[in-house]
């Protein structure tokens, strides 16, 4: 069957097999930069943002979803024009293998959108359901701080 | 010394590229006309493959292999990725006829797509001859039970008995300083089976290039094993293999094995095809690698004064159906711990590694030090309480200090003996006084602090690890000098997200005096970095960090040689490297390394400006660390909650401190989650019942308590400008801080880990009883 979406600003239309979840038709069409491993909604790894509400895309059938807009870490910034939650990320050490990292920034981002002004508790609320094995999150926590900071000043 | 570039929070420098989602990762990448592979697992925990048809399977439109024992080669090796001759037994096949775990690989089919590969494994028609299958080493080490590997594997010690590995070191009479001791404490701690949980699970991608040789784009931590190994299994030269190492998503160990490597090379030899197999979450669980669970007892005895005169350890291992890293892990629980308390003269060490049929222990960060401090350090809590001595008094009487040595590190190595060392750089009291200070630990502990059912308790733990494998593990780079004063380093080392990439930067950047933008660092590529053994054993920042100063040094010696062509002068004695300049202190001349590339390119002098160079170590210089954590315990639910945890750690000269926090703090948070939620759980088959994140707990950010590492520089003269290790080490503090924290806060001791609530309102009844 055929599917709608606007990807980051720009439509597209895939032909998909009607049980495919979301991540696997992006990542099958090179939105690679969504990443995935336990199908179950559990780490985070894959969180888009559909109509600017992080989900899960290992949870969310595509054609459910036709027409959605989804917003994957491409699409709030990138190498050459970075957010200031990406350099945050970066410049607080808050990137290790960096597995975890574009699914938990999408989250983060969708904090500050709603609430730009979160207590540590709202940032860890924001990011629990993104799992990360390498930073122990201290860091993570420090860069969202640091990135509202820069977003104030307009950086 | 005065530092330029290290000592500084350079950023970590693939960070931007990881945070706006570039295809960096193994499997990012599509090949056209890829083969996938599925896998068929044994239901059985213990069997013979009796018949196996797959004909029905093959017959399905788009599957183009069926692989089981019976059509690849039957070469018996193993699966770790370690330095050679392997310290582990040759116990495993690509596919096994006996399948010894619930989880062993049966069979692979290779097809056109996922869905085609997991509907083909429907077909596959197995009979299995059930046997009686053993799953603790009690049971195992027992006459009568059934033998694992029958067919006597290469590296065990005796098969007969399922016994992989049995280790026994001695220093001074164990006995004499038992009876010497005015109180003698003796403890048993039992930890449990846990998985690493990189959030990139196991991934290979390999594929023909133009030429017919085989590359593998493989998530791994020890490319150049992998190159070694495959080629065994296969049977075919190292030179018809590439080994590529792209970003990794984490690896803690598990990535220090060779688990679908050999499977996607032999597919893509037989078809011509590019193949990729990529382990769902749930594999991770059952079928790679998970911590070796020991049931450790540790008996001490001590002097009035404190002063230890005998500890004895005793570490029965379980290391599943095969004995990947069995011996070398169970050999580091008391090499990495009982060299810590060197006052004591007689020390003895004995270590059983038993085969089961339950799933596949591997290296694990922390490798067996983890499980070995677990006991060591409530046990030594427990000394000090029999003589009325606090926790850090004890430890101070006790420890190992500068200058020192200890008989453990010459008689018990990884797997083999050790090497004769001296501790160069400690600071171990500074780490007990300023972790105390931060927690509090004096105004808070013994004081058992309520709030209603909620009672709150300090406890605390040392440790010391290693960097790096003395007189085996060897590193080595080569260098170039670019047209921009650039440099490009290639350098056998495996950054698996630790930030080791900029840590190398960092180094040539400080001995060359260059910015390390200007320094574009290529790991780890078979085909053409010179080799490394890895990353593993707390080794990035000392063995490849130090091959890659030796390199800069010699990178540096031409530099300096072509300058005083240049300069037309004598002798370089004073010539210094200044911000991509040399510097001529007698004449004044000076040239910029770009001047000087141009120069050496295109003028006179033509050649290129490159160097090669290595390091193996004599020794294995080991961090420090004290942690502190304060725990509120719920008499009520049994809950234990870390309100804060302090971790004080010398790692010698800190090389980028945001870097190291980072290590510090990931090590102990993976530590927490091991020492309060995450443990397998087994059905009475040997299943594994919680293959997934929902049922098997690691840490989310809200589980998470205040943490605050505290960094105390020393300088360790044979690691690269002062530097020694910090990955592993700070894995280990949590169960046995947190755990003497309980003790504080409630006064039980829970026998095992993780401390749930289910087993710290069973101690509370007992002890209330
Ligand atoms: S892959 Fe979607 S939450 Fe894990
Ligand atoms: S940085 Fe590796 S999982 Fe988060």
């Amino acid at each position: 069957m055929k599917v709608h979406y606007k990807i980051n600003g720009k439509d597209y239309e895939f032909d998909i097999h009607p049980g495919k979840v979301l991540l696997d038709v992006l990542r099958e069409n090179g939105f690679t930069e969504v990443k995935g491993n336990c199908y179950m909604g559990t780490c985070g790894a894959c969180t888009v943002l559909i109509n600017g509400t992080p989900k899960t895309s290992c949870t969310i059938l595509a054609a459910k979803i036709n027409g959605a807009e989804i917003t994957t870490i491409k699409g709030i910034g990138d190498i050459l024009n970075p957010h200031p939650l990406q350099k945050a990320f970066v410049e607080k050490g808050a990137v290790q293998c960096g597995y975890c990292t574009p699914g938990t920034i999408l989250s983060a981002y969708a904090l500050l959108k709603q609430n730009p002004n979160p207590t540590d508790e709202d940032i860890k609320k924001a990011i629990d359901g993104n799992l990360c094995r390498c930073t122990g999150y201290v860091q993570q926590i420090e860069a969202i701080k640091y990135a509202i900071a820069l977003l104030k000043e307009g950086r | 010394m005065e530092r330029q570039i290290i000592g500084k929070n350079v950023e970590k420098i693939d960070a931007l590229a990881l945070a706006t989602g570039q295809p960096v990762f193994t499997d990012d990448i599509n090949l056209p006309n890829t083969l996938h592979i599925k896998f068929l697992y044994s239901p059985h925990a213990n069997a013979i493959i009796e018949d196996i048809d797959t004909s029905e399977a093959e017959k399905l439109r788009g599957v183009h292999m069926v692989l089981t024992y019976k059509n690849t080669p039957q070469v018996y090796h193993t699966t770790a990725g370690q330095g050679w001759p392997e310290p582990s037994p040759y116990d495993t096949c690509m596919f096994n006829q006996h399948v010894r775990f619930v989880g062993d690989r049966v069979a692979a089919v290779a097809a056109d797509s996922e869905e085609i590969a997991t509907e083909a494994l429907k077909l596959i028609k197995v009979k299995y001859n059930v046997l009686p299958a053993v799953f603790t080493p009690e049971e195992a080490m027992k006459e009568g039970a059934p033998i694992l590997h029958e067919e006597n594997p290469q590296g065990v010690y005796d098969y007969k008995k399922n016994l992989v590995a049995h280790i026994e070191v001695k220093a001074g009479d164990i006995e004499k300083g038992f009876k010497e001791a005015d109180v003698v404490v003796e403890h048993t701690f039992e930890t449990q089976f846990a998985q690493h949980s990189p959030i990139e699970t196991h991934a290979t991608i390999s594929y023909l290039d133009e030429n017919g040789r085989i590359v593998i784009r493989s998530s791994t931590q020890v490319p150049f094993h992998v190159r070694r190994i495959v080629a065994q299994v296969l049977g075919i030269p190292v030179s018809q293999i590439r080994v590529i190492k792209p970003r990794i998503g984490g690896g803690f160990g598990s990535k220090q094995e060779i688990i679908l490597e050999e499977v996607c090379a032999f597919v893509t030899m037989k078809t011509g095809r590019p193949a990729r197999a990529v382990y769902s979450r749930e594999e991770e669980f059952i079928s790679s690698r998970t911590r070796h669970p020991m049931k450790i007892t540790v008996k001490i005895g001590a002097k009035k004064d404190g002063k230890f005169t005998a500890i004895r350890m005793y570490a029965l291992s379980n290391t599943g159906a095969y004995g990947t890293h069995g011996l070398t892990v169970a050999s580091n629980t008391g090499s990495k711990t009982l060299p810590l308390y060197n006052k004591a003269p007689n020390v003895e060490f004995v270590a059983d590694v038993v085969y089961t049929n339950l799933p596949v222990p591997g290296a694990y960060r922390g490798y067996g030090a983890t499980q070995g401090y677990a006991c060591l350090e409530q046990t030594v809590d427990m000394v000090a309480e029999k003589l009325g001595l606090d926790p850090i008094a004890i430890r101070k009487i006790n420890h190992i200090r500068k200058g020192e040595t200890s008989p453990i590190f010459e008689a018990l190595g990884e797997g083999r003996e050790g090497v004769v060392q001296y501790i160069e750089s400690e600071a171990i009291d500074k780490l007990l006084e300023l972790g105390a200070k931060e927690i509090g630990f004096y105004e808070k502990w013994g004081k058992k602090i309520r709030n209603g059912s909620k009672v709150r308790g300090v406890g605390m733990s040392l440790h010391m690890q290693g960097s790096g494998i003395p007189k085996i593990d060897m590193g080595s780079a080569t260098m170039k000098l670019n047209e921009d004063g650039s440099v490009n380093v290639l350098y056998g080392g495996t950054d698996i997200g630790t930030g080791l990439d900029t840590v190398v930067a960092q180094i040539v950047g400080e001995v060359l005096s260059i910015d390390p933008k200007k320094v574009i660092v290529y790991p780890s590529d078979t085909d053409i970095t010179p080799f490394d053994k890895g990353a593993y054993a707390s080794s990035g920042t000392f063995i490849s960090g130090s091959a890659v100063y030796n390199t800069a040094l010699k990178l540096r010696d031409q530099i300096l040689e072509v300058a005083k062509e240049m300069f037309g002068e004598q002798d370089s004695k004073d010539y210094i490297l200044k911000d991509g300049f040399v510097i001529s202190e007698r004449s004044g001349k000076r040239v910029s390394l770009s001047e000087m590339a141009y120069d050496t390119f295109y003028v006179k002098k033509q050649k290129q400006i490159m160097a090669v160079g290595s390091f193996v170590s004599e020794s294995s210089p080991p961090p420090f660390a004290a942690h502190f954590v304060e725990v509120e315990v719920d008499e009520e639910t049994g809950i234990v909650t870390p309100i804060k945890y302090v971790a004080a750690v010398d790692c010698g000269i800190v090389i980028n401190p945001e870097l190291t926090k980072g290590q510090i703090i990931g090590a102990i948070v993976n530590g927490i989650g091991y020492a309060l939620t995450e443990e397998y759980k087994f059905g009475e088959n040997g299943k594994v019942l919680n293959p997934n994140f929902m049922e098997y707990r690691i840490p989310s950010s809200r589980d998470i308590p205040e943490i605050v590492p505290i960094l105390v520089e020393t300088y360790e003269p044979t690691g690269p400008l002062g530097a020694k290790s910090v990955s592993e080490i700070n894995i280990n503090g949590a169960i046995p801080a947190i755990g003497n924290a309980i003790y504080d806060a409630i006064g039980v001791r829970i026998g095992s880990s993780p401390y749930t609530p289910e087993k710290v309102l069973k101690a509370l009844k007992e002890k209330n009883k």
